[in-house]
């Protein structure tokens, strides 16, 4: 099994650098090639989010994310936010989304689930075994 | 591939041509470009998605919030998008039932016009 680890500070700009080493992992893996957009999209979100929760919460923290490809491909996005903030992500319904009091950041986390939640067959959100924060697992096949 | 922006008028309209990648870092200055377009006096909006080739939640908010602004100043907003991979993205988060989504500039423009009555 091979692992990748990325530690990045919780910066924006940031984000798509993970997106791009998690997909050139991904494809290493032997992820087929039309999951490709979904893995990337998948970890821009978990990335996206714990980026949030750090601002939120003034955290300097890196942002972890653990690559790996033991039978499948996986991948672990580590925040250490408070773990009441990792949970009550909920996918927004159709006729909540162009609500007028609906906040900018309540309608992103809630797309940003539905993505997640979309795109990712095998995903897990659950505190981390160790101290304080959320982990978000993810699971795709590989095709080799 | 960083974000690009392109203004045109087509009738009544503003079309902004947005290209390359729309995240948590670019749609900041996504949401600066519309706002300007708004505050500026545009009432009937395309955005045109079809050169972006990423789109995260992020970029959706900023979409959905100028949608916001345009209907209360009873303006109008539509987009223009024909890429199975970034309408998969409206499917999923229920938004293709919140935009108006069209194939072409053309057709987005036609299709609010005859909405407006115009």
């Amino acid at each position: 099994m091979a692992t990748v680890k990325l530690s990045f500070s919780p910066a924006p700009v940031h984000v798509r650098t993970a997106r791009l080493v998690g997909v050139a992992v991904a494809r290493r893996a032997g992820v087929r090639e039309d999951l490709l957009d979904e893995v990337r999209l998948a970890i821009g979100e978990a990335c996206t989010r714990a980026v949030a929760l750090h601002r939120q919460y003034g955290l300097a923290d890196p942002v972890l994310v653990e690559m790996s490809d033991g039978g499948s491909y996986a991948v672990r996005v580590v925040d250490r936010a408070p773990i009441e903030a990792g949970i009550g992500l909920t996918a927004l319904p159709p006729d909540e989304l162009a609500n007028e009091s609906l906040t900018d950041e309540a309608l992103t986390t809630g797309v940003g689930f539905a993505l997640l939640a979309g795109f990712v067959e095998d995903l897990q959100v659950r505190p981390v075994d160790e101290g304080i924060g959320t982990e978000v697992r993810m699971v795709w096949p590989v095709g080799r | 591939m960083e974000l690009s922006l392109a203004t045109r008028t087509v009738g009544e309209h503003t079309v902004l041509e947005v290209g390359g990648e729309v995240d948590v870092y670019t749609a900041p200055r996504l949401r600066e470009r519309l706002l300007e377009l708004i505050d500026g006096g545009a009432r009937h909006v395309v955005v045109d998605l079809g050169r972006v080739d990423f789109l995260d939640s992020t970029g959706l908010g900023v979409l959905v919030g100028a949608l916001k602004r345009l209907r209360s100043a009873s303006g109008s907003f539509a987009l223009v998008c024909d890429k199975e991979p970034l309408l998969k993205i409206f499917r999923i988060t229920a938004l293709d039932q919140v935009f108006p989504l069209h194939p072409t500039v053309d057709a987005a423009v036609s299709a609010d016009s005859a909405g407006a009555g115009a």
